[in-house]
């Protein structure tokens, strides 16, 4: 056999071994970005992961144990999630903050997030700016938890 | 003295476009005069961005809040040292930062071939001058850093400032990003080497050689800033890990890959004529994934903890990168019939086949990577759907290849160039390889099941095993020949050829780190609701809670907990995790608790107070081996600068089979 076929197939075979755990990778891991209407409207939404973003509904939460409801708001749109992973709620998770809820939609269109992220939204309202202009490090806040 | 410091950046900006004319020009009508004030010109930006650099640094320092900069990015209980490095704590300032640390390698690239390489230097003068008009335009137009507060026409200042974030005010926090972008910013010089050379159609390779420190010593702090990125992940963010495939983390990591792949293929460039186009490639790649990588980190394009705000930055990197990607590619295609290899691969089993793997490997790690990363905004292009991925692809796919890489690092240096017989293979692999499986086996029976921990502890015996077998043997000899012990006989043998055996001790740093990075297979971790006098488990360990106590002060309020640590009955000492809350910036902060030591850590993390108040969550955590990618990373560290010194010999590659060629191209040159 030829010293360059010899290669060929030895690439072939690293990068078709590699080719096919990342597409594994990527059907295993794959979420979802949807706002709250767009998940709404999905075709078959269950099962898959989905991330939902909104904010907090004023007065929503409800705890019982470890179990957490609230309420995902965004403009007319509202989904109700049940959070009840093992890792505490970030600090800043409170009424009107926003939030990133990582899980499952069920049949009964309520949202099941094994993952919750929030940022203050209000925090940087008193910031100096200019007038006229949203201050720009509004978005700096980072997610409390990761 | 704002207006100073933005003067200074506009002329900066117009000496940069100035100074690429000029070069060019000047080259183009053999005017020495032009081409040297081209050169000149670097000096001057160089001189103009440091006031740049100065004025806000001084702003910083002196609580200047009238700079919307300062105000943001800096407050006046600050310690110093956090003020001065909010000079790249914010979008405006770490991208003056960058076009300063550009302008400074320029004027040392500029200084140092004053005297040499007349040929190329005007193209690689006007390649740096772009890239840094390229910033400077950012700087100027786009992300000003030296906007003032105003209200109506009148200029305003407030009381105190926003602050550092305050993750952000952490030591290895106020040098990662400085480093990075050393690492980042660095391979500007080769790369502008590379492209001067192609355009000039130098022969050989000139251009590897005049830019091979630059390049190490780029890789070096390249290295530095992800592992002290790391570091900061691990004590800080509090979430039990130092690397979570983050959009940010692989933008500082896929140039770190492609450099790799640029330093070892280099190797065959020198030796054998081989992989011209290859390295050419390499090179590009390294230079605009480093471009590509600030722009995953200021544009926001893919969401993730460290994007900072959307911004309109975006467009001018994209502009950027396509513009240079197109020319680049252009020079290349244009100019193949230069970059003809001088030999062919002879066999699966040589050296030469070993690079050729490893750069495969790297390669595909980098695609990967890349892949990854850019996924939501490739599926939301093709599919309308915006899809992320997460750790486990990046795991599932990087994992085999660090595995067949470190095989590489163990089989590539010991295996003949040109072809291999399978007698020389069993007489410089057989004890190695025999070490790994017998380690392998011994750990199987010890009840290790994991099989990609197996592997790896497996490999990195192989590994170590063939490095210390090529210094004992070759420090045998000298001490044989000298008289001199065999520890006196070793570093003879290092400083005879740095760069080889500097390499081998950087080969036995990643292995250490791979010992590292395999701890992560039995991690043990677990949350706790608990009060004073409460105790757990974890692993060996118990945990009893002494106290918790809150309070608060006027930066932030804290709850405290002082967790005694026990194994086997035995008192190991305290830990005490602490959870901030920062009352201006709303923001939660961990001050976790690590029981560093060889074997393992041990690490809690005060998550938060219970929903009634009266227990603290805590997660503990059990990493074991972790401490060993530190060790790794100095090990590293140090080879790296054994490679930089200079060796006792001057070794001349014997290219006896190509020198016609070269002949033959210096002729058309001629």
């Amino acid at each position: 056999m030829k010293t360059y076929t010899k290669f060929a197939i030895l690439i072939a075979v690293i990068i078709g071994t590699l080719a096919w755990l990342a597409t594994g990778g990527i059907n295993e891991t794959k979420t979802y970005y949807k706002t709250i209407s767009e998940l709404q409207q999905m075709k078959a939404p269950h099962g898959k992961r989905i991330r939902v973003g909104g904010d907090v509904m004023p007065g929503s939460i409800r705890r019982e144990g470890r179990q957490v409801t609230f309420v995902l708001m965004q403009d007319a749109a509202r989904l109700k999630v049940v959070y009840n992973g093992s890792d505490p709620l970030p600090d800043t998770f409170k009424d009107g903050a926003q939030a990133l809820a990582d899980g499952k939609l069920d049949p009964s269109g309520v949202f099941y997030a094994s993952k919750i992220q929030a940022k203050c939204a209000s925090k940087y309202e008193a910031a100096p700016g200019k007038p006229g202009q949203r201050p720009v490090y509004e978005s700096r806040g980072r997610q409390a938890s990761m | 003295m704002e207006n100073l410091g933005a003067l200074a950046i506009l002329l900066a900006f117009c000496l940069s476009i100035y100074s690429v004319l000029s070069s060019l020009v000047g080259k183009w009508r053999q005017n020495p005069f032009l081409i040297a004030s081209g050169r000149r010109a670097v000096y001057a930006i160089w001189a103009l961005v440091t006031t740049a650099s100065a004025v806000l640094v001084h702003a910083l320092m002196t609580s200047d809040f009238r700079l919307a900069y300062v105000a943001q990015n800096s407050n006046r209980a600050m310690p110093g040292v956090y003020k001065f490095a909010a000079w790249w704590g914010g979008q405006e300032g770490s991208l003056l930062l960058w076009s300063w640390l550009l302008s400074t390698y320029a004027a040392v690239v500029v200084w140092q071939t004053r005297k040499k390489h007349r040929e190329i230097m005007p193209y690689v003068v006007a390649v740096l001058m772009t890239t840094q008009c390229f910033f400077l335009i950012l700087n100027a137009f786009v992300a000003p850093p030296f906007l003032v507060l105003a209200v109506g026409k009148s200029i305003t200042e407030v009381a105190d400032g926003q602050g550092l974030n305050p993750l952000l005010q952490y030591w290895t926090m106020a040098i990662h990003p400085p480093l990075l972008y050393l690492g980042y910013v660095g391979f500007v010089a080769p790369f502008a080497f590379a492209v001067g050379s192609l355009i000039t159609r130098q022969p050989g390779d000139a251009w590897i050689q005049t830019t091979r420190r630059w390049t190490l010593v780029t890789w070096m702090f390249q290295t530095a800033g992800i592992i002290l990125g790391a570091a900061w992940a691990y004590a800080v963010l509090g979430w039990g890990g130092y690397w979570g495939w983050d959009p940010v983390e692989n933008a500082s990591l896929l140039p770190w890959i492609t450099a790799t792949a640029f330093l070892h293929s280099v190797m065959m460039q020198e030796k054998k004529g081989m992989m011209k186009v290859w390295n050419m490639v390499l090179i590009s790649a390294t230079f605009f994934l480093c471009i590509f990588g600030t722009f995953l980190t200021r544009s926001g394009v893919v969401s993730s903890v460290h994007a900072f705000a959307q911004s309109p930055i975006g467009k001018y990197f994209v502009g950027f990168l396509s513009v240079g990607i197109g020319a680049t590619l252009y020079l290349i295609l244009d100019r193949l019939d230069y970059l003809k290899s001088e030999s062919q691969l002879e066999s699966v089993l040589s050296r030469e086949a070993s690079f050729l793997f490893n750069n495969l490997l790297l390669l595909a790690s980098c695609f990967a990577i890349l892949w990854g990363t850019l996924f939501p905004v490739i599926s939301e292009a093709v599919t309308g759907d915006k899809i992320s991925v997460d750790a486990p692809f990046f795991n599932r796919v990087n994992v085999p290849i660090g595995l067949a890489l470190l095989l590489l690092t163990g089989v590539g240096p010991l295996i003949a160039w040109r072809r291999s017989s399978l007698e020389s293979l069993k007489r410089a692999f057989l004890w190695p390889a025999l070490g790994g499986l017998s380690l392998m086996a011994i750990l199987l029976a010890a009840g290790v099941r994991h099989f990609y921990a197996l592997m790896s502890f497996g490999l990195c015996l192989f590994v170590t095993w063939t490095v210390v077998a090529e210094f004992y043997k070759g420090a045998r000899a000298i001490a044989g020949r000298t008289g001199k012990n065999l520890l006196a006989a070793m570093i003879e043998l290092t400083h005879r050829n740095t760069r080889r055996y500097g390499g081998y001790i950087v080969h036995m740093g990643i292995v250490l780190m791979f010992v590292g990075f395999t701890g992560a297979a039995f991690n043990k971790d677990a949350t706790y609701e608990v009060t004073v006098g409460d105790a757990f488990r974890l692993g060996a360990y118990e945990l009893r809670v002494r106290e918790v106590r809150a309070g608060e002060n006027d930066n932030y309020s804290w709850d405290h907990a002082v967790v005694d640590l026990y194994k086997h009955g035995t008192f190991l000492g305290t830990l005490e995790p602490e959870r901030q809350f920062y009352k201006t910036s709303g923001q939660g902060v961990s001050q976790v608790a690590i029981r560093r030591r060889l074997n393992e850590d041990v690490y809690l993390n005060f998550a938060s107070m219970s929903e009634d108040g009266k227990r603290a969550v805590i997660q503990a955590y059990v990493f074991p081996l972790v401490s060993w990618i530190w060790v790794g990373f100095w090990v590293v560290l140090g080879g790296t600068l054994i490679c930089l010194v200079p060796s006792k010999q001057r070794f001349q590659f014997s290219k006896t089979e190509t020198a016609a060629i070269e002949e033959k191209h210096a002729a058309v040159e001629n």
